[in-house]
């Protein structure tokens, strides 16, 4: 494509989109919307992903060394738990501290406050590297030797793995639908385009102009309307999404919800718009100008 | 060079358009095509240029050979013919130089080669000083020259006139005819598709007749007068 021509097929795009202006204006504006939607449904999914993660970073399996054995023996045990698939982090709790700790929980009950020390085991708290693999883990730890017992939270963690894979299937076959959704609606203000045109076309076809020189004009179309929607979209996806996080942080009953700041993620929100944009466009513009070349 | 050897064409709905057509155009030659309805003459115009494919037989056409020809030759061969037709195809909305402007774009001319042969060809239309005005400023036959104008813009090795003066008036109509003679003492290979006797009667021309998609006579002089 020489430069002239590029220009021409710029010059011609804009006049299509300019020429059926309203049926330009409802497109954009039903493709922001599928892209606002797209946009807010992927947001929901990162967020709900992050507090998973942390959910997650804090769903701990416990390890607890056989009774009677001191610290030092069960402090050696940390190299070969730490050697164990799947475990991030290992933290130490002598039986001192777990003794503290179970009376500090129960600082109003008496009962509790006269227990020894040696009533209580030393224990490791295991950090998941993926809490997927949680009970094959558990089963290795409980295979190494002077572990007494494992606790893990393991239906706690499968609703956590099953939270996540709904989401994330929520999310594909939404995407996919308004995808499809919005490469209709491109499709037909192209067809519109190319209906009206359809003179021009013949004309073209008739001076002998190639199937490529016909369909690009309609292409920057669909570019065009599909960038300008993408523009749009992201500009309100920005405004919404800080107005839901300054409502989430004013708000005393949810504000135990941390929202990831859009500043962090708005360069990958902005490629995502202008590239699920320019696709609607030009895979709209693509499948509306198909018919018309077999002259 | 135009060439049909027994040519049959079967539209899908089962119509028999062509029944073993042959004929051939030299080039340079001046050729009317004549019949009445229903002969074949637009089916003939369509495979000239490669709008539809024979169902049997062969065609050539500027060395173009149509029978298997592909989808990407097609462009190169329409731009050897300048075609024009009975409702002059001009685009409305833009003046006479745009609408040429567009055709030669069409086919990726650049601006220094558009600014020279757009004067030419309406210069040798007449229509040298009528650029700046719109399609429904012009009278019929001034759109027909304007389209004459727009064929001869790929410089093609053969001009198809589809009816072309169908919508004029006599006078128009032997205006338009006597530009295509001139058209065609360049060197251009003219077929002229019409049904005007009286037109065609006025020139002293080839004439080929088309009946039930075969040719019926050939030779020059009175329409009809030689039957095969």
């Amino acid at each position: 494509m020489n430069r002239h021509n590029f220009f021409y097929f710029i010059k011609e795009g804009a006049f299509n989109m300019f020429s059926h202006g309203f049926m330009s204006f409802a497109a954009v504006g039903i493709t922001v919307a599928c892209l606002l939607i797209m946009g807010t449904f992927t947001l929901v999914a990162v967020n709900a992903n992050a507090m998973l993660a942390e959910l997650e970073s804090q769903n701990q399996i416990l390890a607890f060394a056989d009774l009677g054995m001191s610290e030092e023996e069960a402090r050696a045990m940390e190299k070969d738990i730490r050697a164990i698939d799947n475990v991030a982090g290992v933290t130490f709790i002598s039986d001192v501290e777990a003794a503290a700790a179970f009376r500090g929980r129960y600082e109003d009950n008496e009962l509790f406050q006269g227990l020894p020390d040696d009533n209580f085991r030393h224990r490791y708290a295991i950090d998941l590297v993926d809490i997927g693999y949680m009970s094959q883990t558990k089963a290795a730890l409980e295979e190494l030797p002077n572990i007494y017992d494992v606790s893990a939270y393991e239906d706690e963690a499968a609703g956590f793995i099953t939270i996540r894979n709904v989401a994330g299937v929520v999310c594909v076959v939404l995407i996919a639908v308004l995808f499809l959704v919005s490469v209709f609606i491109i499709a037909n203000t192209i067809k519109l385009t190319t209906f009206d045109r359809r003179d021009e076309i013949a004309i073209m076809k008739m001076v002998g102009a190639t199937n490529g020189f016909i369909r690009w004009p309609f292409v920057y179309e669909g570019f065009l309307l599909g960038l300008f929607s993408a523009v749009i979209g992201f500009f309100l996806q920005w405004g919404l999404y800080e107005a839901v996080s300054r409502s989430v942080a004013n708000n005393d009953t949810i504000n135990l919800i941390t929202v990831v700041p859009f500043e962090s993620m708005w360069t990958y929100v902005a490629i995502i718009f202008a590239a699920a944009g320019m696709l609607i466009g030009v895979g709209g513009s693509l499948s509306a100008i198909r018919k018309f070349l077999q002259v | 060079m135009i060439r049909l050897t027994d040519v049959v064409k079967e539209y899908p709905n089962g119509t028999h358009a062509l029944n073993g057509l042959s004929m051939e155009i030299q080039d340079g030659e001046f050729v009317f095509m004549v019949g009445p309805s229903g002969s074949g003459k637009s089916t003939v115009i369509k495979l000239l240029i490669g709008e539809i494919e024979p169902t049997e037989g062969r065609v050539m056409v500027n060395g173009f050979s149509l029978r298997n020809i592909r989808e990407w030759q097609v462009p190169h061969l329409r731009r050897t013919v300048g075609v024009i037709f009975q409702d002059f195809r001009l685009i409305e909305h833009k003046t006479v130089y745009d609408n040429m402007v567009f055709a030669m774009r069409a086919v990726g001319a650049g601006p220094k080669e558009i600014k020279k042969r757009i004067p030419y060809c309406l210069n040798l239309v007449g229509l040298e000083n009528k650029g700046r005005r719109l399609p429904s400023e012009l009278s019929g036959g001034e759109q027909q020259r304007v389209a004459i104008a727009r064929a001869l813009l790929n410089n093609p090795s053969t001009i198809i006139a589809d009816e072309p003066t169908g919508n004029l008036d006599p006078a128009r109509s032997l205006e338009i005819m006597r530009l295509l003679e001139r058209i065609n003492s360049l060197g251009t290979t003219v077929l002229v598709v019409t049904h005007e006797k009286d037109l065609v009667n006025r020139f002293d021309k080839r004439v080929v007749m088309l009946e039930r998609g075969r040719v019926v006579s050939d030779g020059h002089g009175y329409y009809g007068r030689r039957a095969l």
